[in-house]
């Protein structure tokens, strides 16, 4: 990657609002450069100062954009936005922050996915904060390709971002393990029946929890579909240094390992990539 | 006033300067070469290497603490041969010194490292991981016994005309006698220290954290005992010594080169910051203009004790 795609830079917090319970949204200012980001790339951001936290967090990027300034004659102001949701002091500093509040972060990072043939029928199947990245990824393709969106969670709370997909023109398939939003059960299961058709040819991005990831791609491979993957993982830094994010690749023995960087590596592969646990 | 003098030399290693990056938070060098130029450096320091391929530790294998971090990496790395065929040809672009830390399974994997890297130019300094353990001898660490220590140590020696850095493990009763040692066996510096052993527990889930239960503690926790470390060792033993322990800040480093080192290592800073081994540099040299100091080397071991 070349050096100008990469940044270290301060931003300040435009807003931070909760957009369902347990989950924010939040708006960063970013230099012009945030442009060149790709769908499945990610911040490294630093929620405080001191050293407790300590490390930086991982975050999909969710959506970019421009706004006008204050006052005219100022440059135009770029901005990124993240979904999170509250789980430890990290993202609890982070929901704390309010407009003028400064973070520190770094990125883009990672690759992204990959666009593909544009008259594939485009798939996307995601959870939770998951959906980050594909309803980036979503605002990339609408335009030249048909997307559907399948997203699946444990309650209604945890269904995010269906107004904003449908505001794109997007069906959205959703379901719920208790069945308080859309169909009960299973997301992968709605997929499954949804591609018995087999007709088309068809593409598939996944984001979201280890399990729905494993049981998207069996069903890709089942399929013949090709299928990219977004994976999660617990990062330091997040630029192929520490070795601390891997996921074991496709062809890892005890003898010759093959290990991958979810951070440098991915966060992006291609499910025939990774040995499913 | 005319620029302060910055340079040391270690073990016969000359530097630009005191700050190096610590193994296994630097990669190879080049993960970080578009955040700060590599050039600003004393030294670089890249992750542990051995013979054949490491797979390392299953996951997790990170967990964040207060004011630190545990890692059970398990010295995951891509073996020498990989070393010499693709992680050389960048560092030798960098005009900065390269040290390269390794470690073995025994004694003679040990001194078969030495000897393959005493072959390779581009290879300025060893630095030696005695905190690993020794498969011969039930698993219990190099860097645990003194006997073992010097044992391994003398086998190095007699492998390289390079200069030799031990980097000692603070996961032992008394780190000194440790430290005499590698003296003894003719070691060129010492480095210190390597992480503290330690774990994380969920409460929830009845587990540990890690995969490995137990991993390595860095950061800015473990400064303190890092610094007095440092200080025992430097009063004791007539040897070079490289600081290491939670060093985020030019104040980090002076602190560490008061205490007795003639240089530091960056470890778990450079993540959090990736251009802050370069701002360290930066800072360090401001300090000795703002306190009229001409050389760095004046404040090695300068600590006032009544
Ligand atoms: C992720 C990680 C990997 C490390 N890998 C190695 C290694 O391969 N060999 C080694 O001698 N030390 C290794 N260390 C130890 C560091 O070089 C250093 O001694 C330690 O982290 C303390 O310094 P710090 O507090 O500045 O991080 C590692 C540390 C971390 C955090
Ligand atoms: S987070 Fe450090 S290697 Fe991926």
């Amino acid at each position: 990657m070349k050096k100008d795609e990469m940044m270290q830079f301060k931003s300040m917090v435009i807003f931070n609002d909760q957009i369902s319970p347990g989950y924010c949204k939040i708006r960063l200012t970013a230099p012009r450069e945030i442009v060149q980001s790709r769908p499945g790339q990610f911040v490294m951001v630093r929620v405080y100062d001191g050293i407790d936290p300590l490390l930086r967090r991982p975050f999909g990027i969710y959506d970019l954009g421009v706004f006008e300034p204050e006052y005219p004659n100022m440059p135009k102001q770029h901005y990124l936005e993240i979904l999170y949701k509250i789980v430890g002091r990290g993202t609890g500093i982070l929901q704390s922050l309010h407009h003028n509040d400064y973070l520190d972060i770094l990125g883009p990072l990672g690759n992204g996915f990959t666009m593909g043939n544009e008259d594939d029928e485009k798939i996307l199947v995601g959870g939770g904060f998951g959906l980050a990245p594909l309803y980036f990824l979503a605002k990339r393709l609408v335009s030249v390709s048909n997307v559907k969106v399948f997203i699946g969670g444990r309650k209604k709370e945890d269904i995010l971002c269906v107004t904003e997909f449908e505001r794109l023109g997007i069906d959205t398939y959703v379901a719920t393990d208790d069945g308080t939003l859309g169909s009960m059960g299973l997301v992968t299961e709605v997929l499954e029946k949804y591609l018995s058709d087999g007709g088309k040819r068809r593409t598939i991005f996944a984001c979201g929890p280890g399990p729905m990831l494993k049981s998207t791609a069996a069903i890709a491979e089942l399929h013949g579909i090709s299928c990219q993957v977004s994976l999660e993982s617990n990062m330091a830094c997040g630029v192929g240094a520490c070795l601390g994010c891997v996921t074991k690749g496709s062809s890892h023995t005890e003898e010759k390992p093959d290990y991958r960087c979810v951070c440098k590596d991915g966060p992006v592969f291609d499910s025939r990539q990774i040995l499913w646990g | 006033m005319k620029k302060p003098d910055l340079t040391v030399e270690i073990a016969g290693i000359k530097m630009r300067n005191p700050v190096m990056t610590a193994s296994g938070t630097f990669g190879y060098g080049e993960e970080y070469s578009s955040y700060l130029n590599l050039e600003r450096l004393g030294a670089i320091v890249t992750k542990g290497l051995s013979l054949s391929p490491k797979a390392g530790n299953p996951m997790p294998r990170i967990v964040e603490t207060p004011g630190g971090m545990l890692n059970a990496i398990g010295l995951q790395n891509v073996g020498i041969e990989a070393f010499i065929e693709n992680k050389i040809p960048f560092l030798r672009t960098v005009d900065t010194p390269v040290i390269v830390n390794f470690f073995g399974n025994t004694e003679d994997e040990y001194a078969e490292m030495a000897e393959r890297l005493d072959k390779i130019p581009e290879v300025s300094g060893l630095e030696m991981n005695i905190s690993c353990p020794n498969v011969k001898q039930g698993g219990i660490a190099f860097g645990s016994k003194p006997d073992n220590a010097y044992s391994v140590v003398k086998a190095v020696r007699e492998s390289t005309i390079k200069p030799i850095i031990v980097k000692l493990s603070p996961n032992v009763t008394d780190i000194v006698e440790m430290a005499h040692a590698c003296a003894e066996a003719e070691a060129d510096g010492l480095s210190l220290i390597n992480t503290l052993t330690g774990m994380a527990i969920d409460l929830q889930k009845r587990k540990p954290v890690l995969a490995n239960i137990t991993g390595g503690l860095s950061g800015p926790a473990i400064k303190p005992i890092a610094l007095r470390m440092v200080w025992q060792v430097s009063r004791a033993v007539d040897l070079p010594i490289i600081g290491i322990g939670g060093i985020g800040t030019a104040t980090d480093a002076l602190e560490f080169m008061l205490a007795g080192a003639s240089a530091v290592q960056v470890g778990t800073a450079n993540f959090i910051s990736p251009g802050i081994a370069e701002k360290i540099v930066h800072d360090m040299e401001r300090y000795l203009v703002e306190n009229r100091i001409s050389a760095v080397r004046e404040l090695v071991g300068a600590l006032e004790i009544q």
